[in-house]
């Protein structure tokens, strides 16, 4: 092994421990042995807290959720028993029903500019910012779509201007999981269908997208996951209520995750409850969509 | 050159309604993809346009005075706005999650990518992708309730029992809520972007260069320790500035933890309020002007992340292969 096609750079320490080998050999064994441990430790001290999250969430969940929880919304009272957030389900599905319709298409759209038109010198720039969107704290979000559609637009708290505050942290994770995906179709089946006469639109839309189909789901799913457990910006856009409301405009909205948070801070045992089996039902929620998305993911021929 | 590309500068496809549908087509997905910038930019305009009067009123007192006091008046900025106390809970919170998720997030990706039986790689790394995936109101709940008086507790108890003594960082006596409790419950929320990322990098190390390691006669640990380490430390810089982006945005469970009192103390097992937390929580009851400081914070806040999040991005970019996961 020539110096010139390995360079590994060591301490001139672990040099000479590696001359004296036989000496050194049962120190540097042990050392293996007890680092490769301590590795090991480290996997544990993250699944452990996970699998205490999820136990934990079921467990005290379980012994709240009823038929009721699920269908009827809690008492104005946090000290009584029963009840549940049907009112939250119901905000959570308009609004990341609202959010997958702004964030889906232009999402898309988005990817396609960054695949197919990737030597436009826009493409750089629009790749780079989406990452750094990634990174834009929720509720900063919140703060802007407050700003701009409650106070200076003048649209007011509620379902809409929530649904676009979660368009807004859904739209990087669809751009960047979609842009991941068509770029694996093969060319060679563009290609097929270039010369089958098709021009560039028909080609995207009819062969290569239909051929994406799996692997845009499974992003469209994870971002939906991303999206419907936010709380944060919520609080500034949906702003929050104790009724059952299908509203667009003008009515302030609740949602799962801010129900559990609202609830979660009350020091009666009956409040504490229903934020569990909330807890439970967004986690069940989260997980299930996050799960098949993972599954489609795995078996889609294009796909990650 | 492909059919594809060739078809593109074909003047046979040069009719009016080929240039009008492939050229409409063109300009559609160019607005969407431009979008994410105008949203950007639009969210730094408006934020700022709403917050000046405040920037405007307090100047540099915004970072180095701990009075905040929001007046009552609709049109105007009465009170005073400092947000040294927020400020202060919010870095040092996230410090601390930074100081512990980034060397357990080295550990986990070394025995990922050089430990691990491959039966057990793709499991463990879901499981870790898995806890990104748990919305923080949920950890926020579960350590409110669970982990922070059950596990957390006694351990600043201890802790402030002992190096508590001498050091007073960890002098106590300690509260439930608090800026440590903080920092530990963010620390988890972190890993796994942290992970995922060291992960990649570990993975972009020339086998050779293991290989030629192994040759010599280098343990396992000793090739981690310098080959793979050494040869991966701007991407391990890169992910902990990503986490420490993330921490520092980070509301609910931060929130529901960290004991919602604005105070600049030395110890950290006393309450405090983050930046995020402060808006989060005083926004439903505040004056029209109090929202205005409320978006000062914000933009306070947005600039930190922004900084910290295009010097890592810029930083892991150039290692070329490694992007992370949108989605964790």
């Amino acid at each position: 092994m020539t110096a010139s096609s390995a360079p590994v750079e060591m301490s001139s320490a672990t040099r000479a421990s590696l001359r004296s080998r036989s000496s050194n050999s049962v120190r540097r064994q042990r050392v293996d042995l007890v680092m490769r441990l301590v590795l090991g430790a480290a996997l544990l001290l993250a699944i452990v807290p996970l699998g205490l999250i999820i136990t934990i969430t079921l467990q005290q969940g379980l012994a709240t959720i009823s038929l009721e929880f699920l269908t009827s919304t809690a008492p104005l009272s946090f000290r009584r028993f029963g009840g549940g957030f049907f009112h939250g389900l119901v905000g959570t599905t308009m609004m990341v029903g609202i959010a997958i319709l702004i964030a889906v298409p232009l999402g898309i759209a988005a990817s396609i500019f960054l695949v197919e038109y990737r030597t436009s010198r826009l493409a750089k720039p629009v790749r780079f910012f989406t990452d750094v969107m990634t990174g834009v704290p929720s509720i900063f979000v919140g703060l802007f779509v407050y700003a701009a559609l409650v106070r200076e637009a003048g649209i007011g708290f509620g379902t809409f201007v929530g649904g676009v505050a979660i368009s807004i942290l859904m739209l990087p994770i669809v751009v960047r999981s979609a842009e991941e995906i068509l770029r694996l179709v093969p060319v060679d089946l563009r290609n097929a269908s270039t010369a089958m006469g098709a021009r560039t639109w028909q080609t995207t839309l009819f062969v290569v997208l239909p051929a994406a189909a799996p692997g845009l789901i499974t992003g469209v799913m994870l971002a939906v996951a991303r999206g419907a457990g936010e709380t944060a910006p919520l609080i500034l856009t949906a702003f929050g209520t104790a009724y059952l409301t299908t509203e667009l405009f003008g009515s302030p909205q609740t949602a799962l995750p801010l129900l559990i948070f609202e609830q979660a801070r009350q020091p009666f045992e009956a409040a504490q409850g229903r934020a569990w089996a909330g807890a439970l039902q967004l986690v069940a929620l989260v997980l299930l969509l996050t799960v098949v998305a993972r599954l489609i993911a795995a078996r889609s021929r294009v796909g990650r | 050159v492909t059919a594809h590309s060739l078809a593109k500068d074909s003047s046979i496809r040069r009719g009016l309604r080929g240039r009008i549908s492939d050229g409409g087509f063109r300009w559609l997905v160019t607005i969407a993809g431009a979008m994410v910038l105008v949203i950007l930019a639009w969210m730094i305009g408006s934020t700022t346009l709403e917050s000046l009067p405040v920037f405007a009123k307090e100047g540099l007192n915004f970072f180095t005075s701990t009075t905040w006091a929001p007046g009552g008046s609709r049109t105007e900025i009465t009170g005073s706005y400092g947000a040294l106390a927020f400020l202060y809970g919010t870095v040092v919170s996230s410090l601390i999650a930074v100081l512990i998720a980034v060397p357990l997030a080295i550990g986990i990706a070394l025995f990922l990518t050089q430990l691990a039986p491959r039966w057990l790689r793709t499991p463990a790394s879901y499981a870790v992708d898995l806890l990104a995936m748990i919305p923080s109101v949920i950890i926020g709940l579960w350590a409110l309730l669970f982990f922070v008086p059950v596990v957390v507790y006694p351990v600043m108890e201890f802790l402030a029992g002992t190096a508590g003594q001498v050091v007073p960082l960890f002098s106590g006596p300690p509260t439930v809520r608090s800026l440590f409790a903080a920092g530990i419950v963010l620390s988890l929320m972190i890993l796994p972007i942290i992970t995922a990322i060291v992960r990649e990098v570990f993975d972009t190390v020339p086998p050779d260069e293991r290989y030629a390691a192994f040759g010599v006669g280098a343990t396992r640990w000793e090739v981690m320790r310098h080959v793979v380490l050494p040869r991966s430390r701007p991407g391990i810089i890169g992910a902990t500035m990503l986490g420490l982006g993330r921490a520092l945005g980070e509301t609910i469970a931060v929130l529901m933890v960290i004991g919602g009192s604005p105070s600049v103390l030395i110890e950290l097992f006393r309450p405090a309020q983050s930046i995020a937390g402060q808006i989060a929580s005083g926004f439903a009851e505040a004056s029209p002007e109090g929202i205005s400081g409320l978006i000062a914070l914000g933009v306070a806040l947005f600039v930190m992340t922004i900084v910290i999040n295009v010097a890592a991005r810029l930083i892991v970019w150039r290692l070329g292969e490694v992007r992370g996961d949108a989605s964790i």
